[in-house]
C-alpha cells in the first residue's frame, strides 16, 4: 500500500490525515476552553459582590487597572471561546474527523492544507494571548474593547500594540478558517462515495458544507474591516475616523456583516450533531430530512441579511429598523422547522436517554430558550432598552454557551467510543451531564433578570441592588466548575481504558458510514468506496 | 495531475476567488457606504446643492445650532443665533463663529449632521464652511457662514410629518500634523 503510516511526532507535525487532525483541533479546543472558561471565571468571581475586589490581588494592580483587566478578560473570554473553542472544536474536530468518514472519502481533499489549516491556530493563540501582556490603553495592558473592537475603542482608544497583536491572531485565525471551509466545499462537493447523492447526505455534512459557505462569505468581511482598522491605527488611514471623512459606525456594518454570519457558523455543526443523535437514539430516521437541510441553508442566507439588529441603537430610521426586525424574526421560521423536526423525529420513537442523548434534549431546550430572548430582542423597541445589559448576555450564552457548548459535549460522548474504541463511564457521565446542566443554567437564568433590572454589560462593578442574582449567577459558575472538573476525570477515565467497542456502539439506529467501519477506525479507511444505494 | 485532482484544484479556485471577492467587497463598502449615506441621508447626512431653487411652501420649521470639537481641538467653536424660524423652501442663512486661542496655526474639518436623522435627505446646503478645511491662525476668529433651505418635498414624505424643528450639528476636528503643513505651506 502506498499510504504512509507515520510514528512518534511527525505523525501529528506533518500530518495530513484528516482523523489526526481532526483529533488535534479537539485537544487544542480543549486546551484554549479551559483558559477561556478560567477567564470566566475570574469574570463570575469578581462579580460575585458589588465593589472590586478579586481582580486587583490576582493580578496585582490598582482598581483602575483593574477596571481596564476586566474589560481584557471579557474580550479575551469571547475571542478564545468564538474563535479558539467552539469553531475549532465543531468545525476542525467534528468536521475533519467525521466528514470524510460520513460522506465515504478516504481523506480530505487537500491534506497538507489541512495541516496548515491546524497549525496556524496555535500561532493564533499565542499572538492572542501576548496581547494581553502588551500595552493597550496607555499605561495599561491588554485590549478590553470587547470581542466586537468597535472603533474608535480600537483605535485611538487602544495605542498600544495590544490591539495590533489581536488583530494578527484574528487575521491568522481566520486564514486558518478560510482554508479550512474551501477544503471542506472540495471534500464535500467532490469526494462523496459513489451513489451519495447530495440529498443522500447525512446531515453534520451538510452543516458543515454550510457553515463553510458561511466562513467563505463572511470571513473575508471580518479581514477586510479589521485590516481598516490596523491602517487607521498605523498608517494613518481615515475609514473609521470622521476627523478624514471616516464613520466609525461603518465598522460596526462591516463587523456584524461578519459577526451575524459567525454566530451561525458556531451553531449550524451542532445542529447537525443534534440530528444525528436524535435520530440514533430515537432507532427512528430524522423526521423531514429535506426540510431539515433546507432549513439550514435558510437560516445561512438569512444570516447575511439580518446583520444591523446589533446596531439598532445607532440611529437608523424607522423603515431600516423595520426591516431588520422582520428579517430577524423570519429566521425563526426555519429554525422552528428543526426544532419541531427534533420534537417528531423523537416522537413515538425508541427513547433511550444515553448520555449524548440527554445533551442533546437539553441543547433543544435550551437553544429554544434562548431563540425566543432573540425573538425578543429583535424588536427594535424593547432592544433599545435592553442592548448592551445581561439580558442580552443571558440570551448568547444559551444560543452559544448553552447550545453550541451543549452540542459539542454531545457529540464528544456520541463519538468518542467511535473515535477511540473505549466506553465512556456511563454513570459518571451522567452526574457530570447533571451538574453542568444546573451549572451552566444558574449561571444564566439569572442574568435575564439582571438585564431587565437594567444592569450593563462590561462593567466590573455594579450596584447593591444588582447583587442578589450576581451572587446566584457566580455560584452557578461553582457548580460547573465542578461539572468541567468532572468532564475531564471522565474522558481521563474513558481515555485510560482498553479498547473494548465493536464498530457500532449504539447499535440500531446509529446508521451512518462512520459506524460501519471499526472503532477506532483505521488509520486510511475506503480504500474500497463505499456503495450507496 | 489525475482528473479528480483536477477536478478540485478548480473548485478550490473558484472558492478562493469568491474569498478574494468578499475581500474586495470589504473595502468596496467603504465608498459605497459614503454614497449610501449622501443618496438616501442616512445617518442625518446632509444634501449638497449648487444653487437655491426652491419655492416657499407654508410650512413653518425651527432650525436649531449646535456647535461641537472634538477633544483634541482646542478651538471655541459656537453658533452665532440660537434658533431661526423660517418656512419650508426659503432659504436660511447661519453663521458660526471659530476662535483659535492657541499659539499655533491649526487646520480644522468639520462633519456635519441633522436631528432628526431622517431628516438628512431634506436638509439642503448652498453653500457650508464644512465643505472645506478651514485655517485658522495663532489668535484667529472667524466667522463662518452656512446657507441652506428645507427642501418642500419633505412634504410629501409622510414619515416627517411631526417634525418641526431640526437641529443642524457640526464637530471640528484637527486635521493631522501632515496635512496642515500642506495647507498651510509651512
Amino acid at each position: 500500500m502506498a499510504h504512509a503510516n507515520p510514528t512518534g511526532w511527525k505523525r501529528w507535525l506533518f500530518s495530513t490525515n484528516h482523523k489526526d487532525i481532526g483529533v488535534m483541533y479537539i485537544w487544542f479546543a480543549f486546551f484554549a476552553g479551559m483558559i477561556g472558561f478560567a477567564m470566566s471565571g475570574l469574570i463570575r468571581m469578581e462579580l460575585m459582590e458589588p465593589g472590586i475586589q478579586i481582580i486587583p490581588g490576582v493580578f496585582g494592580m490598582d482598581d483602575a487597572q483593574a477596571r481596564h483587566m476586566f474589560n481584557v478578560l471579557t474580550t479575551g473570554h469571547g475571542l478564545i471561546m468564538v474563535f479558539f473553542m467552539v469553531m475549532p472544536a465543531l468545525i476542525g474536530g467534528f468536521g475533519n474527523y467525521f466528514v470524510p468518514l460520513m460522506i465515504g472519502a478516504p481523506d480530505m481533499a487537500f491534506p497538507r492544507m489541512n495541516n496548515i489549516s491546524f497549525w496556524l491556530m496555535p500561532p493564533a493563540f499565542i499572538l492572542l494571548l501576548l496581547s494581553t501582556f502588551v500595552e493597550g490603553p496607555s499605561g495599561m495592558d491588554g485590549f478590553g474593547g470587547g470581542w466586537t473592537a468597535y472603533a474608535p475603542l480600537s483605535t485611538s482608544g487602544h495605542p498600544g500594540p495590544s490591539m495590533d497583536l489581536a488583530i494578527f491572531s484574528l487575521h491568522v485565525a481566520g486564514a486558518s478558517s478560510i482554508m479550512g471551509a474551501i477544503n471542506y466545499i472540495t471534500t464535500i462537493f467532490n469526494m462523496r462515495a459513489p451513489g451519495m447523492t447530495i440529498h443522500k447526505m447525512p446531515l453534520f455534512a451538510w452543516s458543515i458544507l454550510i457553515t463553510a459557505f458561511l466562513l467563505v462569505l463572511s470571513l473575508p468581511v471580518l479581514a477586510g474591516a479589521i485590516t481598516m482598522l490596523l491602517t487607521d491605527r498605523n498608517f494613518g488611514t481615515t475609514f473609521f475616523d470622521p476627523a478624514g471623512g471616516g464613520d466609525p459606525i461603518l465598522f460596526q456594518h462591516l463587523f456584524w456583516f461578519f459577526g451575524h454570519p459567525e454566530v451561525y457558523i458556531m451553531i449550524l455543526p451542532a445542529f447537525g450533531i443534534i440530528s444525528h443523535i436524535v435520530s440514533t437514539f430515537s432507532k427512528k430516521p430524522i423526521f423531514g430530512y429535506l426540510g431539515m437541510a433546507y432549513a439550514m441553508t435558510a437560516i445561512g442566507f438569512i444570516g447575511f441579511v439580518v446583520w444591523a439588529h446589533h446596531m439598532y441603537t445607532v440611529g437608523l430610521d424607522v423603515d431600516t429598523k423595520a426591516y431588520f426586525t422582520a428579517a430577524t424574526m423570519v429566521i425563526a421560521v426555519p429554525t422552528g422547522v428543526k426544532i419541531f423536526s427534533w420534537i417528531a423525529t423523537m416522537w413515538g420513537g425508541s427513547i433511550r436517554y444515553t448520555v449524548p442523548m440527554m445533551y442533546a434534549i437539553a441543547f433543544i431546550l435550551l437553544f429554544t430558550m434562548g431563540g425566543v430572548t432573540g425573538v425578543v430582542l429583535s424588536n427594535p423597541g424593547a432592544d433599545v432598552a435592553l442592548h448592551d445589559t445581561y439580558y442580552v448576555v443571558a440570551h448568547f450564552h444559551y444560543v452559544l454557551s448553552l447550545g453550541a457548548v451543549f452540542g459539542i459535549f454531545a457529540g464528544l460522548y456520541y463519538w468518542i467510543g467511535k473515535m477511540t474504541g473505549k466506553e465512556y463511564p456511563n454513570f459518571l457521565a451522567k452526574l457530570q451531564f447533571w451538574i453542568t446542566f444546573i451549572g451552566v443554567n444558574m449561571i444564566f437564568f439569572p442574568q435575564h433578570f439582571l438585564g431587565l433590572q437594567g444592569m450593563p454589560r462590561r462593567y466590573v462593578d455594579y450596584p447593591e441592588q444588582f447583587a442578589y442574582w450576581n451572587w446566584v449567577s457566580s455560584w452557578g459558575y461553582l457548580v460547573t466548575l465542578v461539572g468541567v472538573i468532572l468532564f475531564i476525570a471522565v474522558m481521563g477515565i474513558t481515555l485510560s481504558r482498553k479498547k473494548t467497542l465493536g464498530d457500532n456502539q449504539w447499535g440500531e439506529g446509529a446508521n451512518t458510514l462512520e459506524w460501519t467501519l471499526s472503532s477506532p477506525p483505521p488509520f486510511h479507511q475506503f480504500n474500497e468506496l463505499p456503495q450507496i444505494k | 495531475m489525475t482528473a479528480a485532482a483536477k477536478k478540485n484544484n478548480r473548485l478550490a479556485t473558484i472558492v478562493v476567488s469568491v474569498v478574494l471577492g468578499m475581500v474586495g467587497l470589504a473595502y468596496a463598502s467603504v465608498p459605497l457606504y459614503d454614497l449610501f449615506c449622501k443618496v438616501t441621508g442616512y445617518g442625518g447626512t446632509t444634501q449638497r446643492t449648487a444653487m437655491f431653487d426652491a419655492q416657499a411652501i407654508d410650512r413653518d420649521m425651527r432650525v436649531r445650532f449646535a456647535a461641537n470639537v472634538h477633544r483634541d481641538m482646542p478651538w471655541d467653536f459656537k453658533p452665532q443665533q440660537g434658533t431661526q424660524q423660517l418656512k419650508v423652501g426659503e432659504q436660511g442663512l447661519a453663521y458660526f463663529e471659530a476662535h483659535n486661542p492657541t499659539n499655533q496655526t491649526i487646520v480644522g474639518t468639520a462633519t456635519y449632521n441633522v436631528a432628526p436623522h431622517k431628516a438628512g435627505l431634506y436638509f439642503a446646503k448652498v453653500e457650508c464652511f464644512c465643505f472645506t478645511e478651514q485655517v485658522l491662525k495663532p489668535g484667529e476668529t472667524v466667522v463662518m457662514p452656512v446657507v441652506y433651505f428645507i427642501d418642500p418635498l419633505i412634504e410629501e414624505d409622510r414619515n416627517l410629518n411631526e417634525v418641526t424643528e431640526v437641529t443642524l450639528s457640526y464637530t471640528f476636528f484637527v486635521m493631522d500634523d501632515e496635512d496642515v503643513n500642506t495647507v498651510t505651506g509651512r
